[in-house]
């Protein structure tokens, strides 16, 4: 059998089909630029919970609930579903599992999850072992507070590299080609990249080596060039990261200009105190569930390049003077011909 | 793939030239402005135990401790972390800010119980305060015992 | 040695510039250093004790009250002048004992208080 790999990218020989998105946000992310885009906007961070964790989670579940009643996919008709979220032992993705039952695949990509899911929910349809794969991840703000920095209560001041985790979740429902108006045509799976930055509060800076590295290895694999693309869009480099990314890319040869767009850099607004914008594997997972994915079945978009990144550190490694190790997953995503 | 010397080098110099400087000015401005403020109202507690009559060296002590419930019940309030995000070091160094350290934690961690929660937790950042202090006095004070001789502070 | 004495106008002045400037030199450490606030906060009580090793402590607090006894640094101080008095007074026990007899009120405060907001309030975000 051919292989359908070249180099780190998989090309899907029967493009799987999105049959639906959808996208739950906080309060927060409600009241930023892309709040038209989102399907559900959260009054508040505790949606009703007892703890943000619970929150977190309930999240997930909604997105999901509500990711099958759009499709039209039902429980028995689900096959797998991807999840991952930030938190020790993914907890928010295997609680929300526990609720949702079905068969269920953990992942953790950090902030690059979705694109992760998105990889393997393809390859587990065009490989013939699915017909229907849900992809969900999560972030929320004070989980991801508590758990990587200080308590929501500390009054500390950010840097201004620092990024806002958003509290959001996004899901996607893959099905078979030709279901969707949308299909996942390639994915370009990023190796671990490391250049040696420390600083917890300067995520962008970390993970803009992956994402170059990721992004140059997509039209290397896939012999395209940057104009196949309406948008290059990674997760959530921010305002810091984003020209480090196209500052290496351009070193390379790659010239992005202005199709390269940010989700960490689109969600929140100069006014909401974010500093360099928005992060955690719920904002470029909500960003392309909602405004992201609603453009390309509109028309207004062709054919974008979603690169999800992530960093691949924890509270321990970093307190040991690790540095931060940075991740990129690239899939492609078009309107179906 | 973890980047060899000359990558990491490089990468360094690039990030040191775009990186974003803090606001160094208005950070200053926040942190006298705020810190000189928080004193001010200290002096208030401070200026009504010495007009009771009581010494210097002793009236900060329950100028302080008022201080302290003070900061504990602005972070309760959720008022504390608001002020300091603007004023940074302002509302973290004086003694307020040490309140706040506390409390933030065990307002946080509530939810894990009250034993490994709120109990274990609450120290999360002033442990390593008293500890680092307390460490350091002790070794300050028995130098300048064997320097100078008994000396009652 | 000039001493505070209360609520004139000019103590509210000392104290506040005095106390605004040690918030500033804090302020310019983080910005200006890879510290966290957390470590800014170590290090500051640990300078307290040095500079009170150095007999400087108490002088400031003479000159600014609640200028140099509300900040940080002053909980330092608080810990070697208490060991040092309680070293004079009892010998060796009052040397272990002396930092923390003098500095309970505070810290008694502090976890008291801390502790009941956690049970009164919840965390905001």
């Amino acid at each position: 059998m051919a292989t359908r790999k070249n180099g780190q990218t998989m090309r899907f020989a029967s493009p799987p089909s999105i049959l639906a998105t959808v996208s739950v946000v906080g309060p927060r992310e409600g009241q930023g630029p892309m709040s038209g885009w989102f399907d559900v906007v959260k009054p508040d961070r505790l949606l009703g919970q007892k703890s943000w964790e619970k929150a977190e989670c309930k999240m997930v579940e909604e997105a999901v609930e509500l990711l099958m009643t759009k499709s039209g996919v039902r429980r028995s008709e689900l096959d797998f579903l991807l999840a991952g979220d930030l938190l020790n032992q993914i907890i928010s993705a295997s609680f929300a599992a526990r609720t949702i039952d079905v068969p269920y695949f953990g992942l953790y990509g950090a902030c690059s999850t979705i694109a992760e899911a998105l990889a393997l929910g393809s390859a587990l349809i065009d490989g013939g072992f699915a017909t229907n794969v849900c992809a969900v991840s999560s972030s929320h703000h004070d989980t991801a507070e508590r758990q990587y920095r200080f308590p929501t209560e500390f009054g500390t001041q950010r840097p201004p590299t620092a990024q806002w985790t958003a509290t959001a979740a996004g899901a996607v429902m893959l099905g078979p080609r030709g279901k969707g108006k949308l299909e996942v045509t390639h994915a370009t799976i990023g190796r671990v990249v490391d250049n040696g930055m420390k600083d917890p509060f300067d995520m962008g800076t970390a993970m803009a080596p992956a994402a170059a590295d990721t992004i140059a290895a997509h039209f290397r694999d896939t012999g395209r060039d940057p104009d196949a693309y309406d948008f290059v869009v990674t997760g959530d480099l921010g305002a810091v990261g984003q020209p480090l990314a196209d500052e290496l890319l351009k070193k390379q040869g790659v010239n992005l200009e202005d199709r390269f767009i940010d989700c960490g850099k689109m969600i929140y607004d100069e006014t909401q105190d974010a500093h360099a914008g928005g992060s955690g594997c719920g904002c470029s997972a909500s960003v392309f569930a909602g405004y992201l994915a609603k453009n390309l079945e509109q028309g207004k978009f062709e054919r974008i390049l979603l690169v999800c990144t992530g960093a691949l550190h924890s509270v321990t490694t970093y307190q040991q003077g690790e540095s931060i190790p940075g991740i990129a997953h690239a899939v492609s995503v078009e309107r179906s011909g | 793939m973890k980047a060899d010397k000359p990558t990491t080098e490089a990468y360094q110099r690039l990030v040191k030239r775009k990186a974003p400087r803090p606001p160094l000015l208005r950070n200053v401005i926040w942190a006298f402005t705020v810190g000189g403020a928080i004193c001010a109202v200290g002096q208030v507690f401070l200026g009504f135990f010495l007009l009771r009559g009581m010494p210097l060296r002793e009236a900060t002590v329950p100028a302080a401790a008022v201080m302290v419930g003070l900061g504990a019940f602005l972070t309760g309030l959720g008022v504390y972390d608001e002020i300091g995000k603007r004023a940074g070091m302002g509302a973290a160094l004086p003694i307020t800010g040490f309140a706040n350290s506390i409390t933030s934690p065990a307002m946080e961690f509530r939810s894990e119980g009250l034993v490994l929660g709120v109990g274990a937790r609450l120290f999360t950042i002033a442990g390593p305060v008293i500890v680092w202090a307390l460490a350091v006095a002790l070794v300050v004070a028995a130098v300048k015992t064997l320097v100078a001789g008994p000396t009652g502070g | 040695m000039d001493t505070v004495t209360g609520l004139g106008l000019s103590s509210f002045a000392k104290a506040f510039v005095v106390g605004g400037a040690i918030c500033v030199l804090a302020q310019l450490t983080l910005d200006l250093t890879k510290l966290t606030g957390a470590h800014v906060m170590v290090l500051f009580v640990v300078l307290g004790a040095i500079v009170s090793g150095f007999g400087l402590y108490e002088p400031l607090i003479a000159f600014a009250g609640a200028g140099a006894a509300i900040p940080l640094p002053a909980f330092g101080h608080a810990l070697v002048a208490g060991t040092l008095k309680g070293a004079a007074e009892r010998g060796f026990i009052g040397f272990v004992s002396g930092g923390l007899t003098a500095t309970a009120t505070g810290l008694t405060v502090a976890i008291l208080f801390g502790f009941t907001m956690a049970l009164v309030f919840r965390p905001r975000g």
